[in-house]
Protein backbone atom coordinates (compact mmCIF):
# COMPACT_ATOMS: atom_id res chain seq x y z
CA UNK A 1 0.00 0.00 0.00
CA UNK A 2 1.41 3.51 -0.97
CA UNK A 3 2.27 5.58 2.10
CA UNK A 4 0.14 8.37 3.31
CA UNK A 5 0.19 10.89 6.58
CA UNK A 6 -2.74 10.29 9.08
CA UNK A 7 -4.50 13.08 10.63
CA UNK A 8 -7.54 12.96 13.85
CA UNK A 9 -8.91 16.41 13.92
CA UNK A 10 -11.23 17.06 17.03
CA UNK A 11 -13.89 18.61 14.78
CA UNK A 12 -15.32 18.64 11.95
CA UNK A 13 -14.17 22.36 11.13
CA UNK A 14 -10.93 21.56 11.95
CA UNK A 15 -11.37 18.35 9.52
CA UNK A 16 -12.09 20.35 6.74
CA UNK A 17 -8.98 22.74 7.48
CA UNK A 18 -6.97 20.05 7.33
CA UNK A 19 -8.31 18.64 3.96
CA UNK A 20 -7.90 21.94 2.49
CA UNK A 21 -4.18 22.21 4.35
CA UNK A 22 -2.99 19.05 2.90
CA UNK A 23 -4.72 20.16 -0.83
CA UNK A 24 -3.90 16.95 -3.26
CA UNK A 25 -4.38 13.60 -2.35
CA UNK A 26 -6.69 14.57 0.70
CA UNK A 27 -9.09 12.07 1.78
CA UNK A 28 -11.93 11.99 4.32
CA UNK A 29 -11.96 8.51 6.43
CA UNK A 30 -14.81 7.14 8.34
CA UNK A 31 -15.36 3.76 9.07
CA UNK A 32 -13.08 2.68 6.26
CA UNK A 33 -14.65 -0.26 5.17
CA UNK A 34 -14.97 1.21 1.69
CA UNK A 35 -11.94 3.18 1.38
CA UNK A 36 -9.16 1.02 3.26
CA UNK A 37 -10.46 -2.10 1.08
CA UNK A 38 -10.03 -0.29 -1.90
CA UNK A 39 -6.54 1.50 -0.84
CA UNK A 40 -5.31 -2.53 -0.72
CA UNK A 41 -6.18 -2.85 -4.27
CA UNK A 42 -4.77 0.05 -5.37
CA UNK A 43 -7.78 1.70 -6.66
CA UNK A 44 -7.93 4.09 -3.91
CA UNK A 45 -4.57 6.26 -3.21
CA UNK A 46 -4.98 8.85 -1.07
CA UNK A 47 -1.43 10.42 0.28
CA UNK A 48 -3.11 12.24 2.88
CA UNK A 49 -6.06 10.54 5.13
CA UNK A 50 -8.25 12.97 7.36
CA UNK A 51 -9.90 10.41 9.69
CA UNK A 52 -12.80 11.98 11.15
CA UNK A 53 -14.55 9.17 13.48
CA UNK A 54 -12.45 11.40 16.14
CA UNK A 55 -14.84 14.30 16.08
CA UNK A 56 -16.67 14.03 19.15
CA UNK A 57 -20.25 14.24 19.06
CA UNK A 58 -20.83 13.54 15.38
CA UNK A 59 -23.09 10.51 15.83
CA UNK A 60 -26.32 11.40 17.38
CA UNK A 61 -29.42 9.58 16.08
CA UNK A 62 -32.78 12.47 16.80
CA UNK A 63 -35.89 11.13 16.11
CA UNK A 64 -38.10 13.43 18.13
CA UNK A 65 -38.68 16.91 15.43
CA UNK A 66 -40.71 17.25 12.98
CA UNK A 67 -37.90 14.97 10.80
CA UNK A 68 -35.05 12.17 11.66
CA UNK A 69 -31.49 13.39 11.83
CA UNK A 70 -28.66 11.45 11.54
CA UNK A 71 -24.93 12.61 12.42
CA UNK A 72 -22.79 11.43 9.67
CA UNK A 73 -21.09 9.15 11.91
CA UNK A 74 -23.37 7.30 13.90
CA UNK A 75 -22.60 3.11 13.04
CA UNK A 76 -24.91 1.79 10.30
CA UNK A 77 -25.92 -1.16 13.05
CA UNK A 78 -27.08 2.08 15.79
CA UNK A 79 -29.21 3.70 13.23
CA UNK A 80 -30.54 0.12 12.68
CA UNK A 81 -31.92 -1.06 15.96
CA UNK A 82 -32.89 3.03 16.96
CA UNK A 83 -36.34 2.33 18.34
CA UNK A 84 -38.35 4.63 16.37
CA UNK A 85 -36.69 3.75 13.04
CA UNK A 86 -37.94 0.20 13.59
CA UNK A 87 -41.16 0.90 14.58
CA UNK A 88 -41.72 3.89 12.20
CA UNK A 89 -39.29 3.32 9.50
CA UNK A 90 -38.78 -0.18 8.07
CA UNK A 91 -37.20 0.76 5.02
CA UNK A 92 -34.50 2.95 6.47
CA UNK A 93 -33.78 -0.02 9.07
CA UNK A 94 -34.57 -2.94 6.53
CA UNK A 95 -32.06 -1.16 3.93
CA UNK A 96 -28.98 -0.84 6.63
CA UNK A 97 -29.90 -4.29 8.32
CA UNK A 98 -29.57 -5.75 4.26
CA UNK A 99 -26.46 -4.23 3.74
CA UNK A 100 -23.51 -5.72 5.17
CA UNK A 101 -22.33 -7.83 7.97
CA UNK A 102 -22.79 -6.71 11.59
CA UNK A 103 -19.27 -6.59 12.06
CA UNK A 104 -19.03 -4.21 9.20
CA UNK A 105 -22.46 -2.16 9.99
CA UNK A 106 -20.77 -1.61 13.44
CA UNK A 107 -17.53 0.07 11.60
CA UNK A 108 -19.62 1.92 8.75
CA UNK A 109 -20.93 5.15 9.42
CA UNK A 110 -24.35 5.84 7.60
CA UNK A 111 -22.60 9.29 6.20
CA UNK A 112 -19.23 7.36 5.14
CA UNK A 113 -22.09 4.54 3.72
CA UNK A 114 -23.38 6.96 1.14
CA UNK A 115 -20.26 7.44 -0.81
CA UNK A 116 -19.54 4.04 -1.02
CA UNK A 117 -17.89 3.07 -4.41
CA UNK A 118 -19.53 0.14 -7.19
CA UNK A 119 -18.64 -3.02 -6.86
CA UNK A 120 -18.22 -3.33 -10.79
CA UNK A 121 -15.72 -6.82 -10.74
CA UNK A 122 -14.21 -4.51 -13.53
CA UNK A 123 -13.56 -1.56 -11.68
CA UNK A 124 -12.33 -3.50 -8.32
CA UNK A 125 -10.03 -5.86 -10.54
CA UNK A 126 -7.17 -5.38 -12.57
CA UNK A 127 -6.07 -2.13 -10.80
CA UNK A 128 -2.49 -3.89 -10.58
CA UNK A 129 -0.38 -4.05 -7.05
CA UNK A 130 -1.95 -7.27 -5.75
CA UNK A 131 -3.96 -7.92 -8.22
CA UNK A 132 -3.58 -9.57 -12.19
CA UNK A 133 -1.86 -6.53 -13.37
CA UNK A 134 -3.77 -3.79 -15.51
CA UNK A 135 -5.70 -6.16 -17.31
CA UNK A 136 -8.99 -4.32 -17.27
CA UNK A 137 -9.39 -0.89 -18.56
CA UNK A 138 -11.69 1.55 -16.62
CA UNK A 139 -13.16 4.63 -17.16
CA UNK A 140 -14.24 5.10 -13.41
CA UNK A 141 -10.78 3.76 -12.25
CA UNK A 142 -9.04 5.37 -14.78
CA UNK A 143 -10.83 7.80 -16.93
CA UNK A 144 -10.54 7.51 -20.52
CA UNK A 145 -8.87 3.70 -20.56
CA UNK A 146 -12.09 2.39 -21.69
CA UNK A 147 -14.97 -0.42 -20.04
CA UNK A 148 -14.50 -3.87 -20.19
CA UNK A 149 -17.68 -4.13 -18.76
CA UNK A 150 -19.29 -3.29 -21.90
CA UNK A 151 -19.16 -6.12 -23.96
CA UNK A 152 -17.75 -8.30 -20.98
CA UNK A 153 -19.22 -10.42 -18.61
CA UNK A 154 -22.29 -7.92 -17.42
CA UNK A 155 -24.24 -9.48 -15.68
CA UNK A 156 -23.88 -7.45 -12.39
CA UNK A 157 -24.17 -4.59 -13.95
CA UNK A 158 -26.47 -1.45 -14.75
CA UNK A 159 -30.02 -1.76 -16.97
CA UNK A 160 -30.88 2.03 -15.75
CA UNK A 161 -29.22 5.21 -16.44
CA UNK A 162 -25.99 3.62 -18.24
CA UNK A 163 -23.62 5.42 -20.88
CA UNK A 164 -21.43 4.62 -23.36
CA UNK A 165 -18.75 4.81 -21.03
CA UNK A 166 -20.09 3.19 -18.01
CA UNK A 167 -22.05 0.77 -16.65
CA UNK A 168 -21.34 -0.19 -13.02
CA UNK A 169 -23.82 0.02 -10.33
CA UNK A 170 -24.31 2.18 -7.46
CA UNK A 171 -24.02 -0.48 -4.84
CA UNK A 172 -26.15 0.83 -1.44
CA UNK A 173 -28.92 -0.42 0.26
CA UNK A 174 -29.01 2.93 2.71
CA UNK A 175 -28.82 5.65 -0.02
CA UNK A 176 -31.97 3.43 -2.13
CA UNK A 177 -34.05 4.42 0.83
CA UNK A 178 -33.02 7.66 1.48
CA UNK A 179 -33.77 8.49 -2.23
CA UNK A 180 -37.20 7.30 -1.51
CA UNK A 181 -37.94 9.55 1.42
CA UNK A 182 -36.59 12.89 -0.18
CA UNK A 183 -34.05 13.18 2.40
CA UNK A 184 -31.32 15.57 2.24
CA UNK A 185 -27.62 15.81 3.67
CA UNK A 186 -25.95 18.90 5.33
CA UNK A 187 -22.39 18.89 4.64
CA UNK A 188 -19.73 21.42 5.60
CA UNK A 189 -17.18 22.71 3.28
CA UNK A 190 -14.61 25.73 3.08
CA UNK A 191 -17.02 27.48 1.83
CA UNK A 192 -19.47 26.83 4.73
CA UNK A 193 -22.12 24.07 5.52
CA UNK A 194 -24.90 23.35 2.71
CA UNK A 195 -27.97 21.60 2.04
CA UNK A 196 -27.87 18.55 -0.79
CA UNK A 197 -30.88 16.18 -1.46
CA UNK A 198 -30.05 13.05 -1.97
CA UNK A 199 -30.88 12.67 -5.27
CA UNK A 200 -28.89 15.34 -6.30
CA UNK A 201 -25.50 13.88 -4.14
CA UNK A 202 -24.71 11.75 -6.87
CA UNK A 203 -24.42 12.00 -10.55
CA UNK A 204 -25.08 10.16 -13.62
CA UNK A 205 -21.78 8.70 -15.40
CA UNK A 206 -22.08 9.85 -18.69
CA UNK A 207 -18.40 11.04 -20.12
CA UNK A 208 -16.74 11.22 -16.81
CA UNK A 209 -17.70 8.08 -14.48
CA UNK A 210 -14.96 9.13 -12.29
CA UNK A 211 -16.90 11.45 -11.15
CA UNK A 212 -19.61 10.05 -8.99
CA UNK A 213 -20.97 12.69 -6.47
CA UNK A 214 -21.89 16.33 -6.17
CA UNK A 215 -19.60 16.79 -3.10
CA UNK A 216 -16.99 19.86 -3.72
CA UNK A 217 -13.36 18.72 -2.75
CA UNK A 218 -13.34 19.27 1.10
CA UNK A 219 -17.06 19.07 1.44
CA UNK A 220 -17.79 16.53 4.02
CA UNK A 221 -21.13 14.81 5.07
CA UNK A 222 -22.25 15.85 8.53
CA UNK A 223 -25.56 14.91 9.02
CA UNK A 224 -28.37 12.92 6.88
CA UNK A 225 -32.11 14.45 7.45
CA UNK A 226 -35.25 12.67 6.43
CA UNK A 227 -38.56 14.67 6.35
CA UNK A 228 -41.04 12.57 9.11
CA UNK A 229 -43.98 10.53 7.03
CA UNK A 230 -46.43 8.62 7.83
CA UNK A 231 -45.45 6.27 4.66
CA UNK A 232 -42.85 5.59 6.89
CA UNK A 233 -45.15 2.75 8.58
CA UNK A 234 -45.95 1.52 5.51
CA UNK A 235 -42.79 1.19 3.42
CA UNK A 236 -40.34 -1.91 3.13
CA UNK A 237 -36.79 -2.60 1.53
CA UNK A 238 -37.03 -5.46 -0.54
CA UNK A 239 -33.79 -6.77 -1.50
CA UNK A 240 -32.66 -9.94 -3.92
CA UNK A 241 -29.67 -11.54 -4.11
CA UNK A 242 -27.69 -14.32 -5.18
CA UNK A 243 -27.52 -15.61 -1.57
CA UNK A 244 -30.22 -14.95 1.35
CA UNK A 245 -27.93 -12.50 3.08
CA UNK A 246 -24.53 -10.78 2.92
CA UNK A 247 -24.68 -10.06 -0.74
CA UNK A 248 -24.94 -7.11 -3.27
CA UNK A 249 -28.37 -6.64 -4.39
CA UNK A 250 -29.09 -8.22 -8.12
CA UNK A 251 -31.96 -5.94 -7.56
CA UNK A 252 -33.91 -3.76 -4.74
CA UNK A 253 -36.84 -1.79 -4.06
CA UNK A 254 -37.75 0.42 -1.39
CA UNK A 255 -41.03 1.27 -1.06
CA UNK A 256 -43.23 4.03 1.29
CA UNK A 257 -46.57 4.16 0.35
CA UNK A 258 -49.74 6.85 1.40
CA UNK A 259 -52.97 4.79 1.23
CA UNK A 260 -56.55 5.39 1.74
CA UNK A 261 -58.19 1.85 2.36
CA UNK A 262 -56.50 -0.48 -0.08
CA UNK A 263 -55.92 2.74 -2.57
CA UNK A 264 -52.25 4.20 -3.35
CA UNK A 265 -52.52 8.17 -2.52
CA UNK A 266 -49.16 8.18 -3.02
CA UNK A 267 -46.06 5.98 -3.75
CA UNK A 268 -42.35 6.22 -2.89
CA UNK A 269 -40.11 4.17 -4.85
CA UNK A 270 -36.56 3.64 -4.87
CA UNK A 271 -34.65 1.38 -7.13
CA UNK A 272 -31.55 -0.69 -5.73
CA UNK A 273 -28.54 -3.02 -7.72
CA UNK A 274 -30.16 -1.94 -11.25
CA UNK A 275 -29.07 1.57 -11.79
CA UNK A 276 -26.21 3.62 -11.98
CA UNK A 277 -26.64 6.10 -9.18
CA UNK A 278 -29.53 5.40 -6.09
CA UNK A 279 -33.00 5.43 -8.60
CA UNK A 280 -36.12 7.34 -8.55
CA UNK A 281 -38.95 5.26 -10.11
CA UNK A 282 -41.35 7.94 -10.89
CA UNK A 283 -43.13 6.90 -14.09
CA UNK A 284 -44.62 3.67 -11.31
CA UNK A 285 -45.06 6.27 -8.90
CA UNK A 286 -47.14 8.03 -11.28
CA UNK A 287 -49.00 4.94 -12.55
CA UNK A 288 -50.01 4.34 -8.92
CA UNK A 289 -51.73 6.98 -7.70
CA UNK A 290 -54.86 6.89 -6.70
CA UNK A 291 -55.22 3.55 -7.90
CA UNK A 292 -55.90 0.16 -5.67
CA UNK A 293 -53.30 -1.67 -5.39
CA UNK A 294 -53.68 -5.48 -6.88
CA UNK A 295 -51.41 -7.60 -8.01
CA UNK A 296 -51.99 -6.53 -11.70
CA UNK A 297 -51.33 -2.97 -10.59
CA UNK A 298 -48.27 -3.73 -8.70
CA UNK A 299 -46.42 -5.37 -11.18
CA UNK A 300 -47.95 -2.58 -13.99
CA UNK A 301 -45.96 -0.54 -11.53
CA UNK A 302 -42.89 -2.85 -11.36
CA UNK A 303 -42.83 -2.85 -15.12
CA UNK A 304 -43.49 1.12 -15.72
CA UNK A 305 -40.28 1.35 -13.07
CA UNK A 306 -37.89 -0.59 -15.68
CA UNK A 307 -39.87 0.93 -18.80
CA UNK A 308 -36.79 2.27 -20.42
CA UNK A 309 -34.36 0.26 -18.89
CA UNK A 310 -31.50 -1.57 -21.53
CA UNK A 311 -29.65 -4.46 -21.05
CA UNK A 312 -26.10 -6.02 -21.98
CA UNK A 313 -25.40 -9.58 -22.62
CA UNK A 314 -25.94 -11.14 -19.49
CA UNK A 315 -27.83 -8.74 -17.21
CA UNK A 316 -31.17 -9.04 -18.84
CA UNK A 317 -32.92 -10.97 -16.62
CA UNK A 318 -32.45 -8.09 -14.45
CA UNK A 319 -35.30 -6.20 -15.93
CA UNK A 320 -37.74 -8.63 -15.20
CA UNK A 321 -36.45 -9.45 -11.64
CA UNK A 322 -36.90 -6.13 -10.86
CA UNK A 323 -40.11 -5.26 -12.27
CA UNK A 324 -41.14 -8.37 -10.01
CA UNK A 325 -38.56 -6.53 -6.83
CA UNK A 326 -41.05 -3.69 -6.97
CA UNK A 327 -44.23 -5.75 -6.96
CA UNK A 328 -43.46 -7.74 -4.30
CA UNK A 329 -41.97 -4.55 -2.26
CA UNK A 330 -45.39 -2.89 -2.99
CA UNK A 331 -47.27 -6.08 -1.57
CA UNK A 332 -45.29 -5.81 1.57
CA UNK A 333 -45.51 -2.39 1.96
CA UNK A 334 -49.47 -2.50 1.53
CA UNK A 335 -49.90 -5.28 3.95
CA UNK A 336 -47.74 -2.97 6.48
CA UNK A 337 -50.72 -0.84 6.01
CA UNK A 338 -53.71 -2.82 6.56
CA UNK A 339 -51.72 -4.18 9.83
CA UNK B 1 17.84 -19.12 6.55
CA UNK B 2 21.07 -18.98 9.03
CA UNK B 3 22.02 -15.74 7.20
CA UNK B 4 18.92 -13.95 8.26
CA UNK B 5 19.00 -15.49 11.57
CA UNK B 6 22.42 -14.34 12.06
CA UNK B 7 21.26 -10.63 10.76
CA UNK B 8 18.26 -10.36 12.88
CA UNK B 9 20.32 -11.32 16.08
CA UNK B 10 17.28 -13.63 16.83
CA UNK B 11 15.95 -16.80 16.06
CA UNK B 12 13.91 -17.53 13.16
CA UNK B 13 10.33 -19.51 13.88
CA UNK B 14 8.69 -20.53 10.80
CA UNK B 15 5.97 -18.18 11.14
CA UNK B 16 8.36 -15.28 11.23
CA UNK B 17 10.33 -16.71 8.29
CA UNK B 18 7.07 -16.81 6.55
CA UNK B 19 5.99 -13.41 7.80
CA UNK B 20 8.31 -12.18 5.29
CA UNK B 21 8.40 -7.87 4.89
CA UNK B 22 5.53 -7.56 6.81
CA UNK B 23 7.55 -9.49 9.68
CA UNK B 24 10.64 -7.46 9.01
CA UNK B 25 9.03 -4.22 9.61
CA UNK B 26 6.97 -4.84 12.31
CA UNK B 27 10.06 -6.16 14.47
CA UNK B 28 11.45 -3.45 16.88
CA UNK B 29 14.47 -5.16 16.73
CA UNK B 30 15.78 -4.00 13.26
CA UNK B 31 16.89 -0.83 12.55
CA UNK B 32 15.42 0.85 9.35
CA UNK B 33 19.05 2.24 8.45
CA UNK B 34 20.89 -1.12 8.29
CA UNK B 35 21.30 -1.05 4.62
CA UNK B 36 21.39 -5.36 5.41
CA UNK B 37 17.87 -5.08 6.68
CA UNK B 38 16.42 -2.33 4.31
CA UNK B 39 17.39 -4.30 1.03
CA UNK B 40 14.63 -7.33 1.20
CA UNK B 41 11.83 -4.55 2.13
CA UNK B 42 9.91 -4.13 -1.34
CA UNK B 43 7.93 -1.90 -0.04
CA UNK B 44 8.04 2.11 0.70
CA UNK B 45 8.40 2.88 4.55
CA UNK B 46 5.28 4.83 5.70
CA UNK B 47 4.50 7.64 8.53
CA UNK B 48 5.07 6.00 11.52
CA UNK B 49 2.64 6.47 14.47
CA UNK B 50 2.60 5.60 17.93
CA UNK B 51 -0.24 4.24 19.88
CA UNK B 52 -1.56 2.97 23.12
CA UNK B 53 -4.19 0.30 23.23
CA UNK B 54 -5.52 -2.18 25.23
CA UNK B 55 -5.27 -5.87 23.97
CA UNK B 56 -7.55 -8.64 26.66
CA UNK B 57 -6.62 -6.46 29.39
CA UNK B 58 -3.34 -5.77 28.67
CA UNK B 59 -2.19 -1.72 28.49
CA UNK B 60 0.11 -2.31 24.52
CA UNK B 61 2.13 0.51 23.73
CA UNK B 62 3.05 -0.42 20.13
CA UNK B 63 4.61 1.76 17.11
CA UNK B 64 3.04 1.49 14.07
CA UNK B 65 3.33 2.09 10.11
CA UNK B 66 0.19 3.97 9.83
CA UNK B 67 -0.89 1.45 6.30
CA UNK B 68 -0.99 -1.60 9.51
CA UNK B 69 -4.58 -3.00 9.59
CA UNK B 70 -6.03 -4.26 13.08
CA UNK B 71 -5.29 -7.71 11.59
CA UNK B 72 -1.75 -7.27 11.31
CA UNK B 73 -0.97 -5.43 14.08
CA UNK B 74 -1.92 -8.72 16.03
CA UNK B 75 -0.66 -10.92 13.94
CA UNK B 76 2.69 -10.08 12.93
CA UNK B 77 3.64 -7.39 15.81
CA UNK B 78 1.58 -8.73 19.07
CA UNK B 79 2.19 -12.40 17.62
CA UNK B 80 -1.60 -12.89 18.51
CA UNK B 81 -2.26 -15.62 15.71
CA UNK B 82 -5.83 -16.55 16.76
CA UNK B 83 -7.75 -13.85 14.06
CA UNK B 84 -6.75 -15.27 10.83
CA UNK B 85 -6.32 -13.85 7.48
CA UNK B 86 -9.19 -15.18 4.85
CA UNK B 87 -9.60 -12.41 2.49
CA UNK B 88 -8.08 -9.70 3.67
CA UNK B 89 -11.19 -7.37 2.15
CA UNK B 90 -14.20 -7.65 5.19
CA UNK B 91 -15.81 -10.62 3.22
CA UNK B 92 -15.02 -13.72 5.21
CA UNK B 93 -14.96 -12.85 8.93
CA UNK B 94 -12.03 -14.75 9.74
CA UNK B 95 -10.04 -11.63 11.26
CA UNK B 96 -13.32 -10.97 13.49
CA UNK B 97 -12.24 -9.07 16.72
CA UNK B 98 -14.01 -6.91 19.65
CA UNK B 99 -13.33 -3.57 19.67
CA UNK B 100 -14.64 -1.50 22.64
CA UNK B 101 -16.61 -4.89 23.39
CA UNK B 102 -18.28 -4.84 19.63
CA UNK B 103 -17.52 -7.60 16.60
CA UNK B 104 -15.63 -5.71 13.86
CA UNK B 105 -13.46 -7.22 10.93
CA UNK B 106 -10.14 -6.55 12.08
CA UNK B 107 -8.42 -6.62 8.40
CA UNK B 108 -10.38 -3.17 7.44
CA UNK B 109 -9.50 -1.66 10.71
CA UNK B 110 -6.80 0.74 10.03
CA UNK B 111 -4.62 -0.16 13.48
CA UNK B 112 -4.72 3.56 14.19
CA UNK B 113 -8.19 3.55 15.09
CA UNK B 114 -7.79 1.90 18.00
CA UNK B 115 -5.47 3.87 19.41
CA UNK B 116 -7.30 4.44 23.28
CA UNK B 117 -9.40 1.49 22.73
CA UNK B 118 -9.76 -2.08 24.23
CA UNK B 119 -9.25 -5.05 21.59
CA UNK B 120 -10.26 -8.73 22.55
CA UNK B 121 -9.41 -11.56 20.72
CA UNK B 122 -10.01 -15.11 20.55
CA UNK B 123 -7.00 -15.17 22.77
CA UNK B 124 -8.59 -13.02 25.51
CA UNK B 125 -12.09 -15.08 25.86
CA UNK B 126 -10.56 -17.85 28.02
CA UNK B 127 -10.85 -17.55 31.59
CA UNK B 128 -7.61 -19.16 32.77
CA UNK B 129 -8.00 -22.76 31.80
CA UNK B 130 -11.16 -22.52 31.96
CA UNK B 131 -12.78 -22.36 28.48
CA UNK B 132 -15.38 -19.61 27.54
CA UNK B 133 -18.86 -21.27 27.40
CA UNK B 134 -18.92 -20.53 23.44
CA UNK B 135 -15.63 -22.18 22.88
CA UNK B 136 -16.48 -25.12 24.70
CA UNK B 137 -19.89 -25.17 22.80
CA UNK B 138 -18.35 -25.33 19.46
CA UNK B 139 -16.50 -28.68 20.70
CA UNK B 140 -19.97 -29.91 22.06
CA UNK B 141 -21.40 -29.84 18.87
CA UNK B 142 -18.49 -30.07 16.86
CA UNK B 143 -18.75 -26.91 14.82
CA UNK B 144 -15.56 -27.15 13.21
CA UNK B 145 -13.80 -28.79 10.53
CA UNK B 146 -10.95 -27.55 9.79
CA UNK B 147 -10.70 -24.49 12.04
CA UNK B 148 -9.38 -21.56 10.09
CA UNK B 149 -12.37 -19.95 10.43
CA UNK B 150 -12.95 -20.97 14.05
CA UNK B 151 -12.01 -17.96 15.95
CA UNK B 152 -13.67 -15.36 13.96
CA UNK B 153 -16.91 -17.58 14.01
CA UNK B 154 -16.35 -17.59 17.86
CA UNK B 155 -15.86 -14.27 18.48
CA UNK B 156 -18.66 -12.99 15.87
CA UNK B 157 -21.03 -15.84 17.63
CA UNK B 158 -20.13 -14.54 21.18
CA UNK B 159 -21.30 -10.98 19.40
CA UNK B 160 -24.15 -12.26 18.66
CA UNK B 161 -25.52 -13.49 22.05
CA UNK B 162 -24.24 -10.36 23.69
CA UNK B 163 -25.94 -8.38 20.82
CA UNK B 164 -29.00 -10.25 21.79
CA UNK B 165 -29.52 -11.51 18.20
CA UNK B 166 -29.24 -15.39 19.02
CA UNK B 167 -33.24 -15.22 19.10
CA UNK B 168 -33.78 -18.08 16.84
CA UNK B 169 -31.73 -20.54 14.38
CA UNK B 170 -32.80 -18.16 11.56
CA UNK B 171 -31.82 -15.20 13.34
CA UNK B 172 -28.65 -16.36 14.17
CA UNK B 173 -27.72 -17.24 10.48
CA UNK B 174 -28.70 -14.04 9.57
CA UNK B 175 -26.44 -12.51 12.33
CA UNK B 176 -23.62 -14.73 11.46
CA UNK B 177 -23.40 -14.15 7.77
CA UNK B 178 -20.40 -12.70 7.98
CA UNK B 179 -18.24 -15.21 8.57
CA UNK B 180 -17.65 -18.17 5.96
CA UNK B 181 -16.84 -21.68 6.90
CA UNK B 182 -15.94 -23.26 3.45
CA UNK B 183 -16.07 -27.03 5.67
CA UNK B 184 -19.88 -26.15 6.10
CA UNK B 185 -19.72 -26.90 9.93
CA UNK B 186 -22.63 -24.33 9.90
CA UNK B 187 -25.12 -26.78 11.43
CA UNK B 188 -22.76 -27.31 14.59
CA UNK B 189 -22.35 -23.49 14.35
CA UNK B 190 -25.86 -22.64 15.00
CA UNK B 191 -26.49 -25.18 17.78
CA UNK B 192 -23.74 -24.07 19.94
CA UNK B 193 -24.74 -20.64 19.22
CA UNK B 194 -28.20 -21.90 20.37
CA UNK B 195 -26.77 -23.54 23.60
CA UNK B 196 -24.63 -20.20 24.63
CA UNK B 197 -27.76 -18.05 23.78
CA UNK B 198 -29.86 -20.07 26.54
CA UNK B 199 -27.76 -19.14 29.24
CA UNK B 200 -28.13 -15.75 31.45
CA UNK B 201 -25.15 -14.67 30.88
CA UNK B 202 -21.89 -14.69 28.71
Amino acid sequence: MRPFTYARPESAAAAVRAFMAAGAGAHYIAGGTSLYDLMKLDIEKPQHLIDVTTIRGLDAIETNGERLRFEALAPMSAVATDKVVLRDYPILAEALWKAASQQLRNMATVGGNLLQRTRCLYFRNGAGGTSVGNTYPCNKREPGSGCAAIGGLDRGQAVLGQSSSCTAVSPGDWPVALVALDAYVEVLGAGGSRAIPIAELYRLPGSTPNLEFTLQPGEMITAIVVPKTKAGRHSTYHKIRDRESYAFALASAAVALDMDGDTVTRARIGLGGVATKPWRATAAEALLAGKPLTPATALAAGHAAFADAKAGQHNGFKIELGARTVADALTIAAARNRS
Amino acid sequence: MPDMEHLLGVPLTRRTALGGTAALTASSVISESDPAIAAPLTKPVGVRMAIRTTVNGKAVPVEIDVRTSLLDLLREQLHLTGAKKGCDHGQCGACTVHVDGRRVASCLTLAAKVDGRAVTTIEGLADGKTLHPMQQAFIDHDALQCGYCTPGQIMAAVACVREGNATSKDRIREYMSGNICRCGAYVGIVAAIEQVAGREKV
